[in-house]
């Protein structure tokens, strides 16, 4: 809070104002980059610190001779890519979206079906042209991460034309009528899904081994987090942010809103398309499990759970989530028994978040 | 597209909106002239705002026709009225509190200039953005807040973070609504001095409540009733209108 | 023909489940401003409780009001414990609250009630069919489904514009400071209207009990039927849940009829089979977004 008192000259007066740029004010020019000549937040303390223990992790775990838990921070830090891209329009942009799962699924799906198809030496489609199936994630990435945003695109253009319950309904809507066709494409597996004999190669890496693949995912998650730090403090970000605090003021300044929240949407499906890419060979098995609703959901705890609108959150949020369900299932085969009402309290009682919570006292 | 050679900067005619049964804007007609500052009064309920909104372009009118600077602005939405240099500030403060006061009037700036599909440069560190926006804050003399949180400030405050923000869109007419509601007196006094630097640099339609202020600033009036305009004239014009006194401040005397 | 008319009465049959589910959500909606992603829990606790009671008496009828009355209670004591918080909270935490609690509720009922679904019969006296027409035999129990939703139609009609509480919330979809100066306790309207919408959910899902199987996590697929409904009928009308009901039950079951033949005319068997399958199970997401595009807040808005 900040604490503000009046004068006799009817003045108001910040008392512990932060650091304004109080210098360069009195030439008429505004200094405003957070950070310079001031002590580092807190905030960028937890990244450094959460990149660098991901980073030494491996190495961590080597000596502690564990490297089943490898593979769970693998799914960790690909949860974490999708809660991110899903934080951009959930957090930032406030678009109450049911529907990511699908976009992840896409993403997943394209790298099953290349994957089967590869395998078999079939064609992936024959026609209006013969496109035969590729194995390296170089060529099988993009495309799942290009689908997705094209599936998002679409989705968000008729979506967008709704607001509030309406646009979460469209959206889950949407989402079930991707989960409907992919449980209809028999010869992926249907109902089951499919299993994948191997991972995708990426540029001659063997992403069957667990420690390439790990770093493969770390290097995405970071590109990720970058990305979306990048666009958020960039003038794209500030119309986002905008419009979730007040889109018809948005509109009123100027600002043809639609087309911004339809962009960051598609970005968002691009971003769950790659962390479907990544799952889909982490497990090396697809089905329509990654696009029902409930996925959704969970990813939306995800992002709750770690902190809405911040950046490390929904990281931290994934770690969080899929720990504790990993802890929990090994105790008692109803965990969800406890998960559900721990969800309920985090709602009602721990507002901002895991991550929310720590920034947040910091700020007066 | 426009033509220059008409007097009026904002020229509405036969301007009418209907609510079902309830008539809110009755055939009004309102002229300001450029540079002028024009002041629109009336009872409670006599249909100020909904007038406001027409101009601004957020309601669509039934009948009537709109010109800006000569051209018919009719059926423009509200972000191309706002390109185009007619912007209102809102009677109810609509700024973004998650914001600081610096980011507020920068991101006004920016709807002036171009696009904004950029996903790279840091807006925070951007030039273009921050000088101008600075300048705002200057011209409303909130310059020493900038880095606050917007929702963190005073009321009056608020409402100088509003009109900066109109500022900033460079707009060459203002449509302000109510600026002073809720104000203290000192703060109302600086608004007024705010206001008069600002008349002859705008244009503007002004609607307020505070008859001191409006009396004192303005250099024509209109008296709106039922949502119909019931006179024209200068502030000496309005005070000696009998049918004035009866309708509106006579009515507040009483 | 005879094959039409059946289906068509299925669709019927399947729109009152539907209505029953969706009347109830839609004035949560509408009123409190609550999405409520936890009604179809109380739809599955109703058929798992009718089922119990089913099994153990052997009376229907008992299963019936014992379902009704547990849901009903529980309902409330949900709305006291958990909704009155949510209310004021936005829409985002509303969902992951309730998530929390089909997470719990799913878990529940396996816990209680084991993994494999249950069964309960159709009570004797429900258990034959009827000859509609010449040749069209239908099955009582289903025809009693329709009655029960007929019947429930009415009342919500008549409670919602013949009396003082129907006012109160006819004044609540759109009024909050109408209803406190009607004198009315808002807390006690809220508390009332969750429990009558738990206890018509239950009422579907004792319904449904027969005729689908009882397990856990029953009530999602319905859940999103429902959603569907009522965002094509417009949140917080009655009218409109009826209207939307209906349709989905018609569109869904006639598609899943009778697309799959369809398809068979223009394509080759396995193929049609898949494509038929996948189409029906998506026609109503297809009717609602067509409806959306036209009618961007269904088609009878309560709060227009």
């Amino acid at each position: 809070m900040q604490v503000t008192k009046t004068t006799t000259l009817g003045e108001t007066v910040a008392l512990n104002e932060p650091l304004a740029p109080a210098s360069s004010q009195q030439h008429g020019k505004v200094q405003v980059s957070h950070g310079t000549g001031r002590r580092w937040p807190l905030s960028r303390w937890l990244t450094l610190l959460t990149f660098a223990v991901l980073l030494a992790l491996p190495v961590l775990l080597a000596v502690l001779d564990n490297s089943f838990l490898l593979t769970l921070v693998s799914r960790c830090m690909i949860y974490g890519i999708a809660a991110i891209s899903l934080n951009l329009i959930l957090g930032y942009g406030g678009m109450l979206s049911l529907g990511h799962a699908a976009f992840f699924g896409i993403g997943a799906y394209v790298v099953g079906i290349t994957a089967q198809n590869f395998m078999y030496g079939t064609a992936l489609m024959e026609w209006p042209f013969e496109l035969a199936a590729s194995n390296d994630a170089i060529v099988v990435w993009p495309v799942a991460i290009l689908l997705s945003a094209l599936a998002a695109l679409l989705i968000g253009a008729i979506s967008l034309r709704t607001s509030g319950v309406y646009f979460l309904m469209l959206t889950l809507a949407f989402a079930q009528m991707i989960y409907f066709i992919f449980v209809s494409l028999d010869q992926y597996g249907g109902d089951d899904g499919m299993n994948l004999m191997s991972r995708n190669t990426l540029l001659g890496l063997d992403l069957d081994n667990d420690l390439t693949f790990y770093y493969v995912c770390f290097g995405c998650l970071l590109l990720i987090y970058l990305l979306v730090q990048r666009l958020i403090a960039a003038r794209f970000g500030m119309v986002l942010r905008g419009c979730k605090q007040n889109e018809q003021r948005m509109q009123a300044m100027g600002f043809p809103t639609y087309r911004y929240r339809l962009m960051a949407f598609a970005l968002a499906g691009a971003g769950a398309g790659l962390a479907g890419a990544l799952i889909g060979n982490q497990m090396e098995y697809v089905s329509p499990n990654l696009l029902h609703w409930k996925m959704s959901g969970e990813l939306m705890v995800m992002v709750l759970l770690g902190g809405l609108g911040t950046l490390l959150g929904p990281l931290w949020g994934a770690f969080a989530f899929l720990l504790v369900e990993d802890v929990l299932s090994g105790i008692t085969e109803h965990w969800m028994l406890f998960f559900g009402p721990f969800l309920i309290l985090v709602v009602l009682f721990a507002k901002g978040g895991i991550y929310g919570y720590l920034i947040r006292k910091e700020q007066p | 597209m426009s033509t220059t050679d008409t007097p009026w900067a904002l020229e509405a005619r036969g301007l009418v909106k209907r609510y079902g049964q309830l008539v809110a804007t009755d055939h009004a007609d309102i002229c300001v002239a450029k540079g002028e500052l024009h002041a629109l009064i009336g009872p409670n309920g006599a249909g100020k705002t909904t007038l406001i909104k027409q101009l601004s372009g957020e309601i669509f009118s039934d009948q009537g026709q709109i010109r800006f600077h000569g051209a018919d602005i009719t059926r423009m939405p509200i972000h191309q009225r706002a390109h185009r240099g007619l912007v209102r500030s809102y009677q109810i403060t609509s700024i973004f509190e998650e914001m600081s006061v610096i980011d507020n009037v920068a991101l006004a700036v920016q709807a002036l200039q171009g696009h904004s599909f950029r996903f790279w440069r840091p807006a925070a560190s951007d030039a273009r953005l921050r000088e101008p926006a600075f300048r705002c804050l200057e011209r409303v003399r909130l310059a020493h807040r900038a880095s606050v949180l917007a929702g963190n400030l005073a009321h009056g405050e608020k409402r100088q973070l509003e009109i900066a923000m109109t500022l900033a869109a460079e707009p060459s007419m203002l449509l302000l609504d109510e600026p002073m509601a809720g104000m203290s007196p000192e703060e109302s006094g600086q608004m007024v001095e705010l206001l008069q630097a600002l008349k002859g640099e705008h244009s503007i339609l002004l609607v307020e409540h505070d008859m001191d202020a409006v009396f004192s600033l303005s250099d024509r009036l209109t008296v709106l009733v039922y949502g119909k305009p019931l006179v024209t004239g200068t502030a000496a014009e309005i005070r000696n209108d009998q049918r004035v006194r009866e309708a509106y401040l006579g009515e507040e005397a009483a | 023909m005879i094959l039409f008319l059946e289906q068509l009465l299925n669709g019927l049959q399947f729109g009152v489940m539907l209505f029953l589910m969706a009347s109830g959500l839609t004035l949560v909606f509408g009123i409190m401003n609550l999405v409520n992603l936890a009604h179809g829990s109380f739809y599955m606790i109703g058929a798992f409780v009718a089922a119990a009671i089913v099994a153990s008496s052997g009376s229907f009828v008992l299963g019936l009001l014992g379902a009704l009355l547990a849901t009903a209670i529980l309902g409330i004591a949900v709305e006291m414990l958990i909704f009155r918080v949510l209310y004021k909270r936005d829409h985002l935490e509303q969902i992951l609250a309730t998530f929390g609690i089909i997470l719990f509720c799913n878990e529940a009922v396996q816990v209680i009630w084991g993994k494999t679904p249950l069964f309960f019969d159709i009570p004797a006296a429900l258990s034959g069919s009827v000859e509609l027409l010449p040749g069209l035999n239908y099955p009582l129990f289903r025809i009693g489904v329709i009655g029960v939703g007929i019947v429930v139609a009415i009342f919500l009609y008549l409670l919602i514009n013949r009396t003082r509480l129907g006012m109160a919330i006819r004044a609540g979809s759109s009024d909050r400071e109408m209803i406190a100066a009607l004198g009315v306790n808002i807390k006690l309207l809220y508390s009332l209207v969750f429990g009558l919408g738990a206890l018509l959910a239950a009422l579907a899902g004792v319904m449904a009990g027969p005729i689908l199987s009882v397990e856990s996590g029953m009530g999602e697929s319905i859940l999103i039927l429902t959603f569907v409904v009522i965002v094509i009928g417009g949140i917080g009308s009655i009218k409109g849940a009826l209207a939307g009901a209906v349709l989905v039950g018609v569109v869904d079951t006639l598609g899943r009829a009778f697309m799959p033949e369809l398809m068979r005319m223009a394509l080759s068997g396995g193929a049609a089979d898949s494509m038929g399958a996948a189409l029906s199970s998506i026609l109503i997401y297809l009717l609602m977004a067509v409806v959306l595009i036209f009618r961007p807040r269904g088609l009878f808005n309560a709060s227009h």
